[in-house]
């Protein structure tokens, strides 16, 4: 445990230690309050000397401590700064694991281009080091599925960073269909002929599917039955797609392959959602007119291959150009075999961003973009009890996360 | 930041052969006036006076004792902070490549014979405050050759990068691994004992190699070899071993060799020395530590945690961080040290664990690492604390030449990125239409 730099935070971790020996009880059942010196709501000022209450795991109460009343044997956390539990826009954490084996492995199957049948929660693990990892340092909720590299690779999940199953977990269980333009999607020698070659090759491969899912769902709606083709799981994931139901997530880096993104999506009318994308301050005009949200490269992305013009300062430009966008932890091969979305939104705040606006785009602008802002994101009534607690400015490199609250469950922050 | 063309152009009208590229005459001090010294050997100084004069500290001290020369030229640094430039003892840039296939134990390939100084790994170590760097050959073998130790000079040679013995010595290490990444088909180890005893036997080998050089007959003595003379190079301490070696038990196998033949040794990356603190303590050997993200990536490395610092400081251990570049980016190599110190490291030891002990770890303390006066003008400004997540690099100097300035629209492409940040340097569409495109 780290050392607690005063009597207050001591005391704030002892009760954490206290409401952690409850672990094995449902989540939610106990009542928590938690205290700060500040609380960033997310919804409005910052609160001097707040508290949140969470009962039955959600949000029943946020206000000033001398307006709040602490109900009777409630369990009481206190920390220098308390914010919305993170939210990781983007992370491969459950399925690809961390020991780096080929058996904890689920990121990505290569049997073929474009698998959008593949769900994320018949692989994600969720006892997993990583996701405890990353929870130690205040991340409570995360969009993670299958990684960039094929052309469509699967679809993501958004899962609570708690729980021994992913039914605990789950919060959205089919969240997007995963897909990738660029190099990362072609492999010219390894599997000639099956996925493609070139960079026009794959957007012919993709229009031509998603023609194919149109007129699948038009045969599928035909009055005669026994006219009607036999169900197929590829297909009736693209029609989600083309219904706007998922939107098609799509890793690309270069300016040209992501007007090519833009290009399909108003070619099909379906929804976007545009990862990475290393080169997007040559086409902030492009990405604004067309609407779509952003979730950048980590900050600490190495600038390599055709990220090799990715700069610090993306998520400041797209804030500037007024592009929804929020952070993500990417996907590592090697290491570190995660990023840290908490150790991603420093950077951002201090390159040009400034810390309230990097806070909400680790939290309630990843909600608004996932589609789970009635639930995460922000503290408020009737929200979903998650908080990480610090015990200074949460982006600090020296600063700690004491602990964290999911769904009114108390866990640990990080241990050193 | 890069010598102007007019200056190579003068270089090279008189026909000069410089040892170093461009340097700008230092024939006037210069006075760093009003900065926060960090001296690492002698605490901190506020406000202080840096003097330097003909690439050496001349003077770093409180503001009311140090004289300012007459002539100097003054650079108002009041609000800045200055620290000794940092010390990377051991990274990748430049992308050199030493030792081959053909066998796991290459002691005579050396990698300065294969490093692109015009890589932009260079001026992204400028960027983030490096100004000596040990770079080196990979981890796939045993012995993968020798590292060399370089000044994050501007400069278009690596002879113009080194540095030298009195006796013209490129200085430099030897690169040496245990565990997984060491571990191939033959002729390459598949078990650590296998490791270890292929280790054992080239320095038995080297030994007896000396024995017969030195047979008084000529027509007697082998033949010269250069792997054999790296190698004893390693076993005279004259060439530092740096051993990449993750987990306990193969910390305590380096440990064993070298008590065994005595060489000198740095233990690098270390993520498990957490669990062998005292035995690496009491062994006296440096260790160099890598400080990554999250655990994991492979095997060795599921325990790799961000106290390993605190422990081995605790501990009594000599610690020094690296970037090991790219596996961490040499712009965020202050964040290293500052995760060290969210895990319970001392501010103190982990600044000393990014500039004095590194130096040590090379052999050149008593060159670079502190303000100290005498040592050679490497220093970095920053515009506030050091373990600060908002503290950013000024500027970056290099034996009394500025190689770094942030408000420098290039040098700032190389430390936040953008487009061109990726290519290497100078390489962008410089030759069309002049042909030789094959």
């Amino acid at each position: 445990m780290i050392a607690a730099k005063s009597s207050a935070l001591r005391l704030a971790v002892a009760a954490l230690a206290a409401a952690i020996g409850g672990l094995g009880a449902p989540a939610g059942a106990a009542t928590i309050a938690v205290k700060g010196r500040t609380v960033h709501t997310g919804a409005g000022e910052p609160i001097r000397d707040g508290v949140v209450i969470v009962r039955g795991g959600k949000i029943v109460a946020v206000g000033p401590a001398a307006r709040t009343r602490i109900p009777g044997g409630a369990e009481v956390l206190e920390a220098e700064v308390v914010i919305p539990g993170l939210v990781d826009a983007h992370s491969v954490v459950g399925l690809t694991g961390l020991l780096n084996q080929i058996h904890d492995q689920d990121q990505l199957e290569r049997s073929e281009p474009m698998q959008p049948e593949l769900r994320a929660i018949d692989a994600y693990n969720a006892l997993d080091g990583l996701v405890g990892w990353i929870r130690s340092f205040g991340v409570t909720t995360i969009h993670t599925g299958h990684a960039p590299g094929a052309l469509i690779s699967g679809q993501t999940l958004v899962a609570k960073t708690r729980g021994s199953t992913i039914d605990d977990a789950v919060v959205v269980r089919e969240a997007m269909v995963a897909a990738t333009f660029g190099e990362e999607a072609l492999s010219p020698e390894k599997d000639k002929g099956k996925a493609p070659g070139t960079r026009s090759k794959a957007v012919a491969m993709l229009r031509q599917e998603l023609v194919e899912a149109q007129e699948y769902a038009v045969k599928r709606g035909v009055d005669d039955a026994a006219k009607r083709p036999a169900r197929n799981l590829r297909l009736d994931a693209l029609v989600r797609v083309l219904g706007r139901e998922l939107p098609l997530l799509v890793t690309v880096h270069r300016h040209q392959d992501i007007l090519s993104v833009l290009r399909v999506a108003e070619e099909f009318g379906i929804r976007v959602v545009l990862d990475g994308v290393a080169e997007a301050h040559l086409v902030l005009d492009e990405i604004r007119a067309a609407g779509v949200p952003v979730l950048p490269h980590p900050p600490m992305q190495r600038a390599w291959g055709e990220m090799e013009n990715a700069t610090m300062e993306l998520p400041a430009r797209l804030a500037a150009a007024q592009i929804p966008f929020a952070f993500q932890s990417g996907f590592e091969s090697y290491v570190p075999k995660t990023r840290v979305l908490l150790f991603e939104a420093a950077l951002g705040a201090a390159n040009g961003l400034g810390r309230d606006r990097a806070l909400a785009a680790a939290t309630i602008d990843a909600a608004r973009i996932l589609g789970i802002a009635d639930r995460v994101g922000s503290l408020e009534i009737g929200k979903d009890g998650d908080l990480a607690l610090y015990d200074g400015d949460p982006f600090e490199y020296t600063t700690h996360c004491l602990g964290v609250v999911i769904d009114g469950q108390a866990f640990a922050g990080e241990m050193h | 930041m890069r010598p102007t063309a007019l200056a190579a152009a003068a270089t090279l009208a008189l026909g000069v052969l410089s040892p170093a590229p461009a340097i700008v005459a230092q024939e006037e001090p210069q006075a760093f006036v009003g900065a926060k010294l960090i001296t690492i050997t002698r605490g901190v100084i506020e406000p202080g006076v840096l003097i330097v004069h003909r690439g050496k500290i001349v003077a770093a001290g409180r503001r009311s004792e140090v004289e300012i020369p007459g002539g100097a030229h003054r650079h108002d640094v009041a609000g800045r902070v200055i620290l000794p430039g940092l010390v990377d003892t051991h990274s990748h840039i430049g992308g050199g490549w030493a030792a081959d296939g053909s066998s796991p134990i290459q002691p005579g390939v050396r990698v300065l014979d294969s490093i692109d100084v015009r890589d932009h790994g260079f001026q992204r170590a400028q960027a983030g405050g490096i100004t000596t760097i040990n770079v080196m050959p990979g981890s796939g073998h045993l012995m993968s050759g020798q590292t060399v130790y370089l000044k994050a000079r501007d400069a278009d040679t690596i002879e113009a990068l080194t540095i030298r013995r009195a006796d013209g010595r490129i200085l430099g290490g030897m690169k040496m691994a245990n565990g997984t990444n060491s571990r191939r088909d033959p002729p390459f180890p598949g078990t650590r004992g296998k490791s270890a005893a292929l280790v054992r036997e080239a320095f038995v080998a080297a030994e007896a190699y000396r024995e017969k050089r030195a047979t008084v007959d000529p027509d007697k003595r082998p033949d010269r070899d250069l792997g054999m003379e790296a190698l004893l190079e390693v076993l005279d301490g004259t060439r530092i071993v740096h051993h990449h070696t993750h987990r306990h038990d193969d910390v305590l196998t380096v440990l064993r060799l070298q008590k065994e033949f005595g060489f000198r040794v740095v233990l690098h990356h270390v993520s498990e020395g957490w669990k062998v603190a005292d035995e690496i303590a009491a062994a006296g050997v440096g260790s160099s530590l890598i400080v990554v993200d999250s655990p994991g990536g492979k095997l060795e490395a599921r325990d790799l945690l961000l106290k390993t610092g605190a422990v081995m400081e605790r501990a009594g251990a000599k610690i020094a961080f690296h970037t090991d570049d790219w596996i961490t980016d040499s712009r965020l190599f202050l964040r290293t040290a500052a995760l060290a110190v969210r895990a319970g490291m001392s501010r103190d030891g982990a600044l000393g664990a990014l500039t004095l002990a590194p130096a040590e770890m090379i052999d050149l303390g008593d060159r670079i690492g502190s303000l100290d006066p005498g040592k050679d003008a490497d220093f970095v400004l920053l515009d506030g604390d050091p373990l600060s997540v908002y503290t950013k690099v000024f500027e970056t100097w290099v034996e009394g030449q500025k190689v770094f300035d942030r408000s420098d629209p290039q040098d700032r492409l190389w430390a936040v990125g953008g487009y061109g940040a990726g290519n290497p340097r100078e390489g962008q569409l410089c030759c069309f239409g002049e042909g030789g495109w094959e």
